[in-house]
């Protein structure tokens, strides 16, 4: 326990840091869209919207992995034409292991952004209106400024569950080392090596390590942002 | 001139309202909770969609809803302090404050920043967040803020009702400043008559979601529909009249009203100032010959107009005293005790302190 971490370690680490960072990157504004389209806009079908962006919450995640591969393997449909017009190919690589965490994390993000929305004050939006603000000026001058504590939750809780991301990755970006095999899946093959248990134990407790320093961070980082905006 | 003419239906209520009121100008939209002022005003900002009518700002057509135009509240040009002042809380003050100014565009300024804060007196609050704000300071940001946002229009909706006495004593003063020094014209919604006697020179009456009537504030205080919503004490005729004569030392003040004179408890106004007051009915005493050795300063000779019953058991009787009209507030007994009749001659008697409180300065014009 009192060694310097093996390179695998930090392959592993620096991995599950890079595919969280990149799935938040990818689903923060889309979940901004959904949480307004699903609290503002009325239309038809919004419920089956609402159902389908929280599928990944209730589906097994090798389910949401197989799926990925089916859309985006190199021989189905949209994988090929990404493959052929912009070179793109995402099974077995991180940016695939990206993809994963961001679909099984994506709805999480959606709750907690919806719930910062639902949370702003309407009123105060009025008062924007009545001082010659548009719609598109108010969203970023009223509305996102007050969101922000919940964007931010949303933000850090998403970067910890994706941390943890296990069945999707592995079944869609499978577990190459240095390139996808994040914490979760460097622990699983550890405890299958024989004489990995040195080091699943030490996996183990950096995952915990890291899930506890982000609910740690989260936290912090929200009420500082509550503050800020007197509440 | 602002002409509305609207008509929204809601779960538990209608409104169906009518007026025109003269601009620049204080016109009050007054009535008790739940008559429709705030549905009325919302409107008015297009906050509110009516379900049919039609609202003009001068020869602006802001809604029609027969041809379909309704101006989106962002170019209607109407600065609005909300009852709850509504400052963005992730702004400072100066923030908060630049807010409507930054997007006033191409409107001609009212006012410019420096002088509005000076004449709100927030200085020294500029770098300060909402929260660390008290309710009358909020008011006061809220009013400068609506201000700096060049609106041809200020709507105002009950911004004292959530102040306590005090504050709303500290924030009147900006209000009648506003008024007399910026001629910005403002719409008030409120349920507190003396407010109505400070600020506004037009009120519309409204109750349980229609407009009663609507005129001068002077006018409307005689009318029998004003005692419905203020009920019998606080009925009284609105007068104006100028300071002719100054007791300092005695805080007492003659004011030329009408073609007479009344004795009145006032201060802090100068000589030739204007005043604006109301005679509480229930105060006015009514004689049928003048009488010695009271304590009553004004003994004014009168007219008898019209008497009629009021709404709460009591007799409402108006009077011509030199050409300025009262209502004195009497029992049956009293007036077949006095016999009083229209046309009669009668002495109106008023004590000069019963106008303290009531009696406010106003600008000329």
């Amino acid at each position: 326990m009192h060694d310097l971490p093996s390179a695998a370690e930090l392959d592993a680490l620096r991995l599950s840091l890079d595919v969280a960072v990149r799935s938040v990157a990818f689903t923060l504004p889309l979940a901004v869209l959904a949480a307004w389209v699903l609290t503002r806009v009325r239309f038809p079908g919004r419920m089956l919207l609402d159902a389908l962006v929280h599928l990944p919450m209730v589906l097994p995640p090798v389910a949401v992995g197989y799926t990925l591969l089916l859309l985006l393997g190199v021989h189905a449909p949209l994988g090929a034409w990404l493959d052929r017009h912009f070179g793109i190919v995402l099974p077995f690589t991180t940016a695939g292991a990206a993809l994963a965490t961001a679909v099984m994390t994506f709805p999480l993000m959606v709750r907690a952004v919806r719930l910062s929305l639902e949370n702003v004050d309407r009123g105060l939006e009025d008062a924007a209106r009545t001082l010659g603000a548009t719609p598109v000026d108010r969203f970023v001058s009223v509305t996102l400024p007050l969101m922000l504590p919940g964007i931010l939750a949303g933000a850090v809780t998403a970067f910890a569950a994706g941390l943890g991301e296990f069945g999707a990755v592995i079944t869609f970006a499978a577990n190459v080392p240095g390139v996808t095999r994040t914490l979760p899946l460097a622990l699983y093959t550890a405890m299958q090596s024989p004489g990995g248990d040195a080091l699943a134990l030490r996996l183990a407790v950096l995952s915990f390590a890291l899930g506890l320093l982000g609910l740690l961070v989260s936290e912090l980082l929200v009420r500082r942002v509550r503050r800020y905006l007197g509440a | 001139m602002l002409h509305v003419s609207v008509s929204k239906r809601r779960p538990a209520f209608s409104l169906e309202a009518s007026f025109s009121a003269p601009l620049p100008g204080v016109t009050a939209l007054f009535g008790r909770s739940g008559s429709g002022k705030t549905t009325l005003i919302n409107l008015i900002a297009g906050l509110l969609a009516p379900d049919s009518g039609e609202i003009r700002l001068g020869d602006r057509v802001l809604t029609d809803t027969r041809r379909g135009i309704a101006v989106a509240v962002e170019q209607r040009r109407m600065g609005y302090v909300f009852q709850d002042a509504r400052l963005f809380p992730h702004l400072t003050v100066e923030g908060n404050l630049r807010y409507g100014e930054k997007r006033a565009g191409a409107a001609p300024p009212v006012i410019g920043f420096e002088e509005i804060v000076a004449l709100l007196g927030l200085a020294t609050l500029l770098q300060r967040r909402p929260r660390q704000l008290s309710g009358g300071e909020r008011q006061r940001v809220s009013l400068g803020r609506a201000l700096l946002s060049r609106p041809r229009l200020l709507l105002l909706d009950e911004p004292l009702a959530s102040l306590d006495v005090e504050r709303r004593e500290e924030v009147l003063p900006y209000l009648v400043a506003l008024r007399d020094r910026l001629s910005v014209p403002m719409v008030y919604v409120s349920h507190d008559f003396e407010e109505v006697l400070r600020l506004a020179t037009h009120v519309v009456l409204l109750d349980a979601g229609r407009v009663l009537a609507h005129g001068a504030v002077s006018e409307m205080s005689l009318d029998p529909q004003l005692q419905h919503i203020v009920g019998p004490d606080l009925v009284g005729a609105v007068l104006e009249g100028v300071v002719t004569r100054l007791d300092a030392q005695r805080g007492t003040a003659e004011l030329a009203v009408g073609t007479g004179a009344l004795q009145v408890a006032l201060r802090d106004v100068p000589l030739g100032a204007r005043v604006r007051l109301q005679l509480l009915a229930r105060d006015v005493i009514l004689a049928t010959q003048p009488i010695q050795g009271l304590s009553v300063r004004n003994a004014l000779a009168s007219t008898v107009i019209a008497i009629a019953d009021d709404e709460f058991g009591g007799v409402l009787v108006k009077l011509d005293v030199g050409g300025a009209l009262v209502l004195a507030r009497i029992t049956h007994a009293a007036r077949e005790a006095l016999n009083l009749q229209p046309g009669d001659a009668a002495w109106t008697l008023v004590k000069a302190v019963s106008t303290r409180g009531h009696a406010f300065r106003i600008a000329p014009g």
